[in-house]
């Protein structure tokens, strides 16, 4: 069975449900099965965050990633607290310019992308989330480039029509990022 | 063939009300049917019981009636009135039930301005437990939990409940009336009439208090009941309109 | 078709509520089902609905039997501590024979607890929680899309036998998004005569109460109402059956603890052990005769659960304690992990292997 369990934390108000809610999107659009469970309370506000996403090819069990393939770590807390839950030969995507240490399993593989930087040089500082998420769609093929467009039509609302393009931007930023 | 002077109204059932001797439910249930009566309005009203000693009022109004828990009478009704916004909606309680534990019911039903009516029955005790001190118990007063009067220092004060409300922006219209005599049972029908009239007319909130007496609690005769009610009730308790939305819009 | 949406489980209770024909909706804001409230107040203005906050759980409940006593669909929702407070207009509704729907989305407790998800309130909901010889129809959903369907189905079994219902859900599905269709959504239409409207002087008065001085009278309620729980019992059991074709071991779990069950008994079947699960969809009534004929060929029974092992009771009455019950818990907002879940299959193997 084809499963992907992803996780993504960070601080409260880094975008980190909104990063891991795009990608179930495109479990909706594609047609897989998915999932996304939000960490809540009032720690999303201001405290450390988390989001599960599942992606399958058959029923979901838990919706509760423990053991992740692919983990997002938006700051320090986050890699510490997770960094041995990844399963062996996974991924991890750190954003460098708020976490100064390497990560310390040799059998993962790592990307360290400064999303935090990129998004404040593109005067788009709330946008590292989705530089990330652009970063992780290079690597993993997770979700086909072909529906970000459409992904983002969804999870945007109508009311924040400029926002929508400011979110393509910071996609293709870590789309391209070496 | 004689006259007809004096018949029971419609919107009483034929049983037997079950209060004590002397007690002024049976007053005020009559108060209430006459009303509905002159309105008209016994097939569109649907009527809420409270616990109490009044808990059997769904035996003695001939209209629909549900039976609430203790204190929740007023959210009863709201929901009931939210349903069906066509039909008349009335709460009938006493003091423990109102005062007490419905405070909240109470205070934040007036506070959306719900467009129901309130019957608010006044007698300073608790009567169907036998007689226990209730929030409207006067200050001294002897009761089976307060065997030494009601102590202010600890248990605190009575509480007014038309003044408290009239302070609320949403309640619409409050009197304090009494049914000690037949000018004030007078008055009281008049004011029971007018807070189903304003129901009527989508007036909002209306509530009248009925000051009255417990003789087997007090420990009286009727006749004495009233006596008492008129020299420790009333000087509390003053009688009057402490909120009337309209009439004051009006006027203005 | 309807569209094939994202929503999180709370939503779309609250949208199979309103396509099942709910239009008034009563409750008090309560961590982890607000979305419940939220959405409820976003939509019933739009389509001539009542949404109302009410000044506490107490209210709200009360507010649900007033319109209840009217004869139309009501629901509120609340989680743990707020069904507590809920539990005596539970009571009263029971008593006057009510149908309406709660929904706990149940967090950790007892007392104030947490907020992360749990199952504590098992006894709560399939026991009582309210005074009184009373049943609910427990409904629990394991998925968004079985909060869709059983979120209607609640509404029209409570009709049917006139018993108010619970959905008994938790924050995990509460808070999660799923892909989920609202379709299929069938009103059906029960007897109403009962309900108070006016009597519009054509009719003798209705009366909504549960009140009798006669104890012999209040008995014989209590005998009619058990008549029709009887019913319900042989009528409305729920349950699914997942890898129970060769099981020996059979992990009884509901809502989000059997997903993570799944996922245990994935791991355990690549090792070979022959284990399966059987999911109560209702919690009452509970599957018993099901439970029960499983037991010729089960040799021990897991339940795992997000309290202190409320089930286990409850699995081994229905197998008469004829096989061991163990349990795989996690309480106090903690969710049992497919590993430990999988230890307790591995266990349970070898117990079964001894006798």
């Amino acid at each position: 069975m084809a499963q992907t369990q992803m996780l993504f934390a960070g601080f409260g108000g880094q975008g980190i449900l909104f990063s891991g809610k795009f990608l179930a999107y495109d479990g909706l659009i594609s047609d897989k099965q998915v999932s996304w469970l939000p960490s809540y309370g009032p720690e999303m506000r201001g405290g450390t965050a988390s989001c599960s996403v599942v992606f399958s090819d058959e029923t979901i069990g838990s919706p509760i990633v423990s053991e992740p393939d692919i983990l997002v770590a938006m700051n320090l807390p986050s890699l510490d607290k997770y960094e041995d839950a990844v399963v062996p030969g996974g991924l991890i995507f750190v954003d460098s310019s708020l976490v100064e240490r390497k990560v310390r399993r040799t059998d993962v593989t790592t990307y360290y992308v400064p999303a935090t930087r990129l998004a404040a040089e593109q005067d788009m500082p709330t946008l590292a989330n989705m530089i990330l998420v652009g970063k992780l769609i290079r690597e993993t093929g997770v979700i086909s480039t072909d529906n970000i467009d459409k992904i983002i039509e969804k999870v945007v609302s109508a009311r924040h029509e400029a926002l929508k393009e400011q979110n393509k931007k910071a996609i293709a930023i870590g789309l391209h990022y070496e | 063939m004689g006259k007809i002077v004096f018949q029971k109204p419609k919107a009483l059932t034929d049983n037997p009300f079950h209060y004590c001797p002397g007690c002024t439910h049976g007053i005020i249930h009559r108060l209430v049917a006459e009303a509905i009566d002159e309105l008209g309005i016994e097939g569109k009203t649907i009527g809420v019981a409270s616990v109490g000693c009044s808990v059997f009022a769904y035996n003695y109004f001939n209209c629909d009636m549900v039976q609430a828990a203790h204190g929740r009478a007023p959210a009863v009704a709201t929901g009931v009135k939210r349903s069906n916004p066509d039909n008349i909606v009335f709460t009938y309680q006493g003091d423990g039930d109102l005062a007490s534990i419905g405070t909240a019911e109470t205070v934040h039903s007036a506070a959306r301005n719900e467009n129901i009516t309130i019957i608010f029955v006044n007698n300073a005790i608790y009567g169907m437990t036998g007689g226990q001190m209730a929030p409207t118990s006067l200050p001294g007063q002897v009761t089976q939990t307060s065997p030494y009067g009601r102590d202010v220092n600890t248990v605190g004060y009575p509480v007014r409940i038309c003044e408290m409300l009239s302070e609320l922006e949403g309640a619409s219209y409050l009197e304090r009336v009494a049914v000690n005599n037949v000018k004030n049972v007078k008055l009281a029908k008049k004011a029971i009439k007018k807070a189903f009239q304003n129901q009527i007319e989508k007036k909002g909130f209306s509530l009248v208090e009925v000051v009255s007496t417990c003789p087997t609690n007090w420990g009286m005769t009727p006749e004495k009941s009233m006596e008492w009610l008129e020299q420790n009730m009333l000087p509390y308790y003053p009688l009057g309109v402490f909120k009337d939305k309209y009439a004051q819009e009006e006027a203005k | 078709m309807a569209e094939k949406v994202l929503m999180k489980g709370n939503e779309a209770i609250a949208e199979a509520a309103i396509q099942a024909g709910c239009r008034f909706y009563f409750g008090y804001p309560i961590t982890p089902q607000t979305e419940i409230a939220a959405y409820m107040a976003k939509r019933m203005p739009k389509i001539g609905g009542t949404f109302l906050q009410a000044e506490s759980e107490v209210a709200a409940i009360n507010m649900c039997i007033g319109v209840a006593s009217t004869g139309k669909r009501v629901m509120t929702s609340s989680s743990s501590p707020g069904v507590s407070l809920k539990a005596e207009g539970i009571s009263y509704m029971a008593g006057c024979d009510l149908p309406a729907l709660i929904v706990n989305v149940q967090r950790g407790g007892p007392g104030l607890g947490g907020i992360q998800p749990s199952q504590s309130d098992y006894f709560q909901a399939t026991k009582g929680g309210g005074h009184g010889d009373y049943r609910l129809f427990v409904v629990a959903p394991a998925s968004v899309q079985e909060m869709v369907s059983l979120t209607a189905h609640a509404f029209n079994v409570a009709e049917k036998y006139r018993v108010p219902a619970m959905l008994l859900a938790d924050g995990t599905l509460g808070q999660m998004m799923e892909p989920v269709v609202i379709d299929d959504i069938t009103v059906e239409e029960h007897d109403k005569s009962w309900a108070l409207t006016g009597t519009k002087g054509e009719r003798a008065h209705n009366i909504i109460n549960s009140l009798s001085m006669l104890p012999e009278e209040l008995e014989q309620w209590n005998i009619d109402r058990y008549q029709r729980y009887a019913q319900i019992e042989k009528n409305e059991p729920m349950w699914e059956e997942y890898m129970m074709e060769d099981a020996e071991i059979c992990v009884v779990a509901f809502g989000i603890a059997s997903r993570v069950s799944r996922n245990a008994i994935r791991a355990a079947r690549e090792k070979g052990i022959r284990v399966g699960m059987i999911r109560p969809i209702t919690l009452w009534p509970f599957p018993k005769e099901m439970l029960l004929a499983s037991s010729e060929k089960v040799k021990a029974y897991i339940t795992v659960e997000l309290n202190m092992g409320q089930m286990v009771e409850d699995v081994e009455l229905a197998t008469r304690c004829r096989r061991p019950v163990l349990s795989a818990n996690r309480a106090g907002g903690c969710i049992p992990s497919p590993e430990q879940v999988l230890a307790q299959i591995e266990a349970a193997n070898r117990l079964g292997g001894e006798q």
